[in-house]
């Protein structure tokens, strides 16, 4: 048997250490909101994604970027998010946890999500068919959050897509869609 | 409802087989599928025991047919299919490899490695001269029914497996040589040391499956015990019994004397668990959540 | 220049095969006429539809699945399949069962028909024998031959052949392996499925992780250690006193280096396993077997792959093409 040398890829950027803390006395409520008002869009936009879940669609996942100082419960069907405290998890069905910058890259199609997966980038714990289901509809949106958020600023759009875009660059976190040619390495 | 032996999945030695032989020549079965179905390194440390077997077995009234291999790779294993079909014997192919061989509209049969899920290729088969065919192991009952319903109307008898372990699936790798450290062209024959497969187990101890050469099969022996009402029903003309160590002549009549009335399938799945390998039995493919499954477990407490 | 054939499990993916350089993609119906059934992939009629034309607009093939075995008394949903593949332009169909491959060369005579590697036709007397019977024009090599026994199956057939390069690597003949419904209840051949996972659960326990099948353990692996799916003949078991990977080792298939092997064996198109992986996954190892094929073609010098990190276990093999592996 010939075995190739593994290849490793740079390591997915971690929050730094002063920007988890900055966020962790943040109210979650306000959180909540804004976020479900987000997911309420990006559903709203690609509603194949709901079709492609189908009876997943009602399963209660708890996503759980681990170097935020909260988790995210989400409902694809009602596009409820609500943050929790990790002290106070609510009852859920699946959870994947791992840092948010794998979220967001496998979010925008920059990561394979088995590949972080292989590299225990993201764990699974709980309902595995609802987190492929969602993992699947999700890839197959070719969702945009810069995008989704610019448009939804209105005027202020434009400013908003190039502050996101100077962060990007500067936390390494994939906030955009990859293209299919040019952007993968 | 009657009884078919298949051929031995194990690599037993050219003695255990004229015994073995010898021995169900007198048990309840209506016919008997011989030859090397798994891996045909084997076959020259045995072959020249199927003649004989062969002849007692008709002397003694049972229909008698040679079986494929399952998995024919190699121009060796295509001349040894070849062969079966010359023998004018009945062959039963285990892979479509041995169709290529039959003249259309010769008699065959086909045996549980043969990938029969539905009426259109039990037709097709029966077209090109099947007559018997043994279900794939994983159908579930009312795939069964509908099978066996066409087969039928086709004119081809349908049996189901019935007692042994179970043909999971097989490979180009030796799992034996494997587990020995040696490459399967080099595998120095270690299958021959279990006669009865050997387990694999999981990490937590579970009882899982058997390695045997580049098959793998079921730890727990299948067994239709208590399903033998429902085949009947759902007009299943055979259960096939698959050869393992000990008294196998003692369990095919108890079979028979299930399908005669004299005794209960709980009666005999009772005996049963005392001399199958490993004391377990399944049947979980017919009608469980899995194929793991056995259905007497409840009753059993 | 060899046809590379790639996966797409969703209209995104298919999308990026096409721009990364694919030459045909595969791929099936949600449903459980395809071997790839898994929860939220796979095309509906009209992503199909959509698929092919923008596939065909770039000079790309679609082909499209079909290549479980026909549940029976269920017949009708496959010969559904059938019709709307070609309904919606597909330039081939992949089959593996029987009465579906005479089902085909009755009722769609002009539909093009692949031998699935799910029918695990594994030598020239086979193959000879599903095309004259059925008037396949392509046969996908199931996972067990070497290199050699490609080259000689070519020899003595008048079809074509497909080899997997990349991916998910089945030990075990396709098409003939029930292991995964004797753990669960849902196989390849009837489900499209194996070691699904709405039978897997994961649990910490201690400092592992623990993977399970339908209840039974398949591998227990440490904290931060590579995490591989639950398959289960990729599991971690034991055997009298030896405990390991019975069956093949947590790798995947990367056969990048064989293609001027697999050329010379004439090999016709290449296959890249991974319907259920994201289009991240389809985009860069297409681009990368693309590379590939055009550097042998012009008797270049084949790129380094750089695609490890993609893989199961992220470490590869050549599986079977090497006589060794068995």
């Amino acid at each position: 048997m010939q075995t190739a040398p593994p290849h490793t890829r740079p390591a997915l950027p971690h929050l730094p250490w002063l920007l988890s803390r900055a966020a962790a006395p943040l109210p979650l409520a306000p959180v909540s909101v804004m976020l479900s008002a987000l997911t309420r869009k990006l559903v709203q936009a690609h509603p194949a994604m709901l079709r492609r879940l189908g009876p997943h669609a009602d399963r209660h996942v708890l996503i759980d970027p681990t170097d935020l100082p909260f988790a995210l419960l989400m409902q694809p069907r009602t596009a409820q998010v609500r943050a929790c405290r990790r002290n106070r998890l609510p009852a859920h069905d699946a959870r994947i946890a791992g840092p948010l910058s794998a979220f967001l890259a496998m979010l925008h199609g920059a990561e394979d999500g088995d590949a972080l997966f292989f590299s225990r980038d993201l764990t699974i714990e709980g309902d595995t068919e609802a987190v492929l289901a969602l993992r699947n509809a999700i890839d197959d949106a070719e969702l945009d959050l810069t995008e989704t958020i610019a448009t939804a600023a209105g005027p202020m759009g434009p400013g908003l897509r190039r502050a996101l875009a100077r962060a990007e660059r500067i936390s390494g976190l994939a906030l955009h869609r990859m293209e299919t040619t040019g952007d993968w390495p | 409802m009657d009884l078919t032996v298949g051929p031995n999945p194990f690599f037993w030695t050219a003695g255990a087989v004229r015994g073995f032989y010898a021995a169900l020549a007198r048990a309840p079965v209506a016919r008997v599928v011989i030859g090397e179905w798994v891996c045909s390194k084997r076959l020259p440390f045995w072959q020249d025991e199927i003649p004989q077997a062969v002849e007692t077995l008709q002397a003694a009234g049972k229909a008698v047919a040679l079986s494929s291999l399952a998995l024919i790779t190699l121009k060796r294993e295509r001349k040894l299919t070849a062969d079966l079909a010359a023998t004018g014997l009945a062959v039963e192919i285990n892979d479509l490899t041995a169709l290529h061989h039959i003249p259309e509209g010769t008699p065959f049969w086909v045996g549980p490695m043969v990938n029969v899920y539905n009426e259109g290729t039990l037709r097709w088969l029966a077209g090109r001269g099947a007559t018997r065919i043994c279900l794939p192991p994983e159908l579930p009952l009312e795939s069964v029914a509908v099978l066996a319903q066409a087969g039928r109307e086709a004119g081809v008898s349908v049996e189901v497996w019935g007692h042994g372990r179970l043909p999971l699936a097989i490979s180009g790798r030796c799992y034996h040589a494997r587990l020995h450290d040696r490459a399967k062209d080099n595998c120095q024959f270690v299958c021959a040391e279990d006669p009865d497969g050997r387990e694999v187990d999981t990490l937590d101890g579970q009882k899982f499956l058997v390695v045997n050469g580049v098959q793998t099969l079921s730890q727990s022996t299948a067994s239709m015990a208590l399903q033998i009402e429902a085949l009947r029903d759902a007009g299943v003309a055979a259960l096939r019994l698959s050869p393992q160590t000990g008294d196998f002549t003692g369990i095919c009549r108890g079979y028979a004397a299930v399908l005669a009335g004299r005794k209960s399938g709980a009666e005999l799945a009772a005996e049963l668990a005392g001399q199958v390998p490993g004391g377990r039995l399944s049947d979980g493919f017919l009608s469980g959540p899995a194929g793991a499954h056995w259905s007497g477990a409840a009753a059993a407490g | 220049m060899m046809e590379l054939v790639c996966p797409a499990g969703t209209p995104a993916a298919l999308r990026a095969a096409v721009e990364a350089g694919a030459h045909a993609i595969y791929c099936g119906f949600a449903d459980e006429t395809n071997a790839r059934n898994f929860p939220g992939l796979n095309f509906s009629r009209e992503e199909l539809a959509e698929g092919v034309a923008f596939a065909h607009a770039r000079g790309a093939k679609v082909l499209v699945a079909i290549n479980t075995f026909p549940r029976a008394g269920a017949e009708p949903l496959w010969h559904r399949a059938l019709a709307d593949a070609e309904t919606a332009g597909a330039d081939a169909v992949i089959l593996a069962d029987l009465g579906l491959l005479a089902h085909t060369a009755e009722h769609h005579p002009n539909l093009r028909r692949h031998l699935s590697v799910q029918a695990a036709a594994a030598n020239p007397d086979a193959i000879n024998l599903y095309a004259q019977a059925f008037g396949v024009r392509r046969v996908v090599l199931p996972r067990v031959l070497s290199v050699q026994e490609i080259a000689a199956i070519n020899r003595e057939i008048d079809v074509e052949t497909e080899v997997f390069v990349f991916g998910g690597l089945c030990v075990m003949a396709e098409g003939r392996c029930s292991l995964s419904s004797y753990a669960t209840g849902r196989s390849p051949n009837m489900n499209g499925v194996c070691s699904p996972a709405s039978h897997v659960a994961y649990a910490e326990e201690g400092p592992e992780l623990a993977a399970r099948l339908g209840g039974f353990t398949i591998h227990r692996t440490p904290k931060g250690a590579p995490a591989p799916y639950p398959t289960l003949c990729k599991g971690c078991f034991t055997s009298a006193e030896q405990t390991g990977h019975i069956f093949e080792d947590p790798v995947s298939l990367d056969a990048t280096q064989l293609i001027p092997a697999l050329a010379r064996a004439g090999v016709s198109a290449l296959k890249i396993e991974g319907r259920q992986r994201s289009r991240a996954y389809v985009a860069q190892v297409v681009r990368s077997f693309r590379a590939a094929v055009e550097a042998q073609a012009a008797g270049q010098p084949l790129p380094e792959s750089a695609l490890a990190r993609l893989t199961e276990g992220q470490a590869a093999t050549t599986g079977a093409y090497a006589k060794t592996w068995r």
